[in-house]
């Protein structure tokens, strides 16, 4: 190595004290090294403590956290032994963080500017006159539209990506040599994800800096990282060039990984990876991940395994680096997902449901004033008994908004939602009769909001029993168990509160509260978007093993297009609560396609180093649909011209129940866009 | 944002004008009225009927309503029932007496408080955190005439450095009130400091452990900074109507306090307008408390609609 690395952290241990005084580690002896202008990804599930090691970089532990043992060294001094005031010096300065969560990390009552303005004052030398003009220029690197405008925005008055540009924006102020990034696209839309990492990466190459990126999201670490660290309950079981542990890693952990990723050309389901890793903090004498591994031997249990070299450059944490190649690591291994009779009757029916939240005060209405266009309108769908029906757009696509509706959450402004194709039902749920609400049931998105953290999961569970069924006594426990098993989760499970359960764990058992009141149709509003993946992997599997065996009709909402995929029959495809283009999924996903289908598609970050996600469109936050034309003419790439912006587009077939909302004639769309 | 505070300021207008309506309606429900009252054991017969005459008792309830509304709004609450003294004289001195005690204690009370509770929640779980909780709990849980008696025990009789009750009459000059009034300044100003200062605590400590503190912190922003730019104005918002509350009840006049002390305000003037069966004046004070209630409120509505840029624009959308 030319240069002497700027971020090395050598035998990092961190741990918090539990109960008894005893230290339980959280980090266990990590190494790592970053040079200027390199980048690592660290890639780990929830717990692995991975955000502990990027906070840790800065010098920073949570509240409860010590630093057990080992060094920080950035720029050849260790971050722990310095000052507090040489700390506030390098922190937002020569050492830059952009945080997961920028709605949350930026002061909700300072404006942008004034929060910019503080890092250049702190760290920036020029003088304060010139402070507005660079923070105008900070704004416009990051591609934020109108920046002179944005500076005098509070943070809630920005859109995610753009908050996240922001925060890309201020630690860019303070000219950092080295910037660490914990999970900084997580929670965003694909297509906004993939503008945020073009430009993290163009800046990386321009500016020079030496990286350290955390993510989850092996697709994320493929785009912009050289190097990859695998954490497996805070130790480094993996690390190696970025492409090489994509294509053949040299850890079972890490090929199990990306077994569980699905792709959008997957035909089957991911496999899941069975088991969870082991607490933070709990002992363990063997390798870590020996519980969960197909390759784990005796001696697997009882010795710790040293870092070893494997396949490659790569180095591995593994007893037996030679077989690992024997777990295979294409996705879309597991189950084959169940499909559904063309054929089957329609379970529920949309008729042009329109849905606005603005409700036309008294004077508007007086004064006749025009409304503004409804957030969802003219949705027409049906969904066939035991189909599942995708939804996919990006946020404020009003997926959620039409879930709501149906389930009775929200009543429409206009349109009618039928059961089958001939019973009417009530717009709100106080206006269902019983059986037509037990007919239909929500999985909610996360199951830490949705589950009553005082009740058991016996108590969560009986009550659609009682309710439903009005089961008591032994009939009801048997159920109970019944309903654990079908979710795989045993009976033990009965007395645990939410609290005690992991997040796939909580999400199963909403699942199977669903599932107790024995329903024709289950919504479902991205229910795997808060999981880890190999966990998703497994809820995938549960959903189809239970499409399969009750006949059950889904309406399945992700911003996700590969689960998507696998597990629906058909696909809608949604713009600013308008539908673009619905029909089979394979038609949906091959040509020809709406724009709009085609710029999500295209966007899709896959955990593959050749594969270079293609930016079609700006992104870029739009508040309400446009009044007349087509919902999409703000964005789209391939503008037919000015009939866009009257006329509504009309409705084309395509065969198959395939259908396209656009003025531009089906050859046009033949052909992908841009290539 | 200027619609907004004209619609809150119209709905706080309706509120009072239907406290007026129950206030009246409250009294009218009442056996006997201020005849009845003034007249005791001769309220038989002619004398009466003839003090009702005078009174304008019985003139029907809604003409009444409407003369005594009308007054009202003049500030002229037309005459007591005893005294025959006019309402507004009688009431005029206790209101700015009451309000010299709540400014007395408000001055002192709301910047301790926001320091007490700051610092209790920057060195949380410490002996500093324990003593000031565990002080604003006493302050809270003991009844105000048992601390203001131990107040007047120790301070007034055993060290004897201030009077331990107000004899200046209720029309002196506000100075008059000085050595006499700060006792009972004393025991409001505890009152008010426990209650804002857990609110500003446990606030404070929110603030300190959110995402946007760490940002800070990892910005390079130093502590102080962090603590009075970045923490506190996020801290404070919702403190603003625990204080809003607290000074509506100073300025309603603080009852068991002023009896105790024998301070000539609202307090002591309902007190004994209530023994002496003086309708008019229980009315007028009532209403008059009401109406600071809700005024009080409306202000930090309004406060914290302007502090709270959230707050703020979620309101301008769903107008």
């Amino acid at each position: 190595m030319a240069n002497p690395p700027l971020i090395d952290i050598r035998k990092l241990c961190i741990g918090f004290s539990g109960r008894g005084g005893t230290i339980l580690p959280v980090l266990h002896d990590v190494d790592l090294a970053v040079c200027r202008g390199e980048s690592l990804g660290i890639v780990g599930e929830s717990g692995s403590g991975k955000s502990t090691l990027a906070l840790a970089a800065m010098g920073y532990l949570k509240h409860g956290l010590e630093k057990i043992d080992g060094e920080v060294i950035y720029d050849g001094v260790d971050m722990f032994a310095r000052s507090p005031k040489e700390l506030q010096r390098i922190r937002g300065g020569k050492l830059g963080l952009i945080p997961q969560n920028s709605g949350q990390s930026l002061t909700p009552t300072l404006r942008i500017g004034q929060q910019i303005d503080e890092v250049l004052h702190l760290h920036c030398t020029l003088p304060k006159a010139l402070h507005e003009a660079r923070a105008i220029d900070l704004l416009t690197q990051v591609r934020l539209p109108d920046p002179r405008a944005i500076l005098r925005r509070y943070p809630h008055e920005l859109s995610g990506g753009q908050q996240q540009r922001v925060a890309i924006a201020m630690a860019l102020a303070g000219e950092p040599d080295a910037l660490l990034l914990d999970e900084p696209t997580t929670g965003l839309d694909v297509t906004t994800q993939a503008h945020i990492l073009d430009l993290l990466r163009e800046l990386a190459v321009t500016r020079k800096m030496a990286m350290v990126y955390v993510s989850h999201d092996l697709g994320v670490i493929a785009r912009v990282c050289d190097r990859v660290l695998v954490l497996y309950a805070g130790e480094t079981v993996l690390i190696g060039p970025a492409a090489e542990v994509l294509r053949d890693p040299a850890h079972p952990y890490a090929r199990a990984l990306l077994a569980s990723i699905p792709r959008l050309c997957d035909q089957q389901l991911p496999r899941a990876l069975n088991g969870r890793p082991p607490s933070p903090g709990s002992h363990h004498h063997g390798c870590a991940f020996a519980q969960r591994c197909a390759l784990a031997t005796e001696t697997c249990r009882t010795e710790r395994p040293p870092m070893t070299a494997g396949a490659g450059s790569q180095s591995t944490r593994c007893l037996y680096p030679d077989r690992v190649s024997e777990i295979d690591i294409r996705g879309g291994g597991g189950a084959v997902p169940m499909v559904c009779p063309a054929d089957s009757p329609p379970a529920l029916t949309l008729k042009d449901v329109t849905i606005r939240y603005q409700r036309p005060s008294l004077l508007a209405r007086l004064r006749h004033r025009a409304l503004n266009p409804a957030t969802v309108e003219g949705i027409s769908l049906t969904l066939r008994h035991g189909e599942s029906l995708g939804m996919v757009g990006e946020s404020g696509s009003g997926k959620s908004t039409i879930l709501k509706a149906i389930a009775g959450l929200l009543a429409p402004a206009e349109g009618q939602i039928l059961l089958d194709d001939n019973t009417l039902l009530g717009t709100t749920v106080e206006r269902r009769r019983p059986d037509q609400l037990r007919r239909l049931q929500i999985v909610f998105q996360n199951p830490d909001a949705s589950l009553n953290p005082r009740q058991s999961v016996a108590e969560i569970l009986s009550q659609p029993l009682r309710l439903y069924f009005g089961l008591r006594g032994e009939a009801l426990q048997d159920r109970m168990v019944a309903l654990l098993d079908a979710v795989r989760l045993g009976a033990s499970y009965l007395d645990r509160r939410p609290g005690q359960l992991s997040g796939g764990e909580k999400q199963r058992v909403a699942v199977a509260r669903a599932f107790a009141a024995d329903p024709r149709i289950v919504l479902c509003d991205e229910i795997t978007s808060a999981l880890d993946v190999s966990v998703q992997a497994a809820v995938l599997e549960l959903l189809n093993d239970l499409k399969r065996v009750h006949g059950t009709a889904f309406i399945f909402v992700s911003h996700n297009l590969a689960i998507v995929r696998v597990l629906s029959d058909r696909v809608a495809v949604l713009y600013q609560g308008r539908l673009c283009e619905i029909g089979p999924t394979a038609a949906v996903y091959s040509q020809p396609s709406h724009p709009y289908t085609e710029v999500l598609l295209s966007a899709v970050l896959e955990p593959d180093p050749d594969h270079a996600p293609r930016l079609l469109t700006e992104d870029r936050a739009e508040l309400s649909p446009p009044e007349r034309g087509c919902p999409f003419q703000r964005r789209c790439p391939v503008k037919a011209g000015a009939i866009c912006e009257t006329d509504a587009p009309p409705w084309q077939e395509t065969g198959n129940g395939h259908a396209i909302r656009c003025h531009l004639p089906l050859t046009a769309l033949q052909n992908r866009i841009c290539g | 944002m200027f619609a907004l505070i004209v619609r809150r300021l119209a709905l706080g207008l309706i509120t009072i004008g239907l406290v007026s309506v129950i206030i009246f309606l409250g009294v009218e429900a009442l056996p006997g009225d201020a005849c009845t009252a003034v007249l005791e054991r001769d309220a038989v017969g002619e004398a009466l009927e003839k003090c009702r005459e005078t009174m304008g008792l019985n003139t029907p309830a809604l003409t009444r309503y409407g003369a005594w509304i009308g007054g009202a709004l003049h500030g002229d609450f037309g005459l007591s029932a005893n005294g025959q003294e006019r309402i507004s004289d009688l009431v005029g001195f206790r209101v700015r007496n009451s309000l010299l005690l709540a400014a007395g204690a408000l001055s002192v009370g709301i910047p301790l408080a926001l320091c007490l509770g700051t610092l209790a929640a920057l060195r949380r779980d410490t002996w500093v955190d324990i003593l000031f909780s565990t002080g604003a709990i006493l302050a809270m849980t003991i009844p105000e005439f048992v601390a203001a008696t131990l107040l007047i025990l120790i301070f007034a009789i055993w060290l004897g450095w201030v009077p331990a009750i107000v004899l200046t009459p209720a029309d002196a000059q506000p100075l008059e009130f000085f050595p006499e009034f700060i006792l009972a300044a004393v025991v409001l100003t505890m009152l008010m400091v426990a209650h804002i200062m857990r609110m500003v605590r446990s606030s404070m400590i929110d603030a300190m452990a959110s995402d946007y503190v760490q940002m800070a912190t990892l910005k390079g922003v130093p502590y102080w900074r962090i603590v009075f730019r970045h923490a506190l104005p996020n801290a404070l918002l919702p403190a603003i109507n625990v204080i809003a509350l607290t000074v509506a009840w100073l300025l309603g006049g603080v009852v068991v306090v002023e009896v105790v002390f024998n301070y000539p305000g609202l307090g002591r003037l309902l007190v004994d307008a209530i023994s002496g069966r003086d309708l008019p004046v229980v009315q007028a004070i009532t209403m008059i408390v009401a109406a600071t209630y809700v005024g009080v409120n409306l202000f930090a509505d309004i406060l914290s609609l302007a502090l709270n840029p959230r707050l703020r624009s979620h309101q301008m959308r769903v107008r």
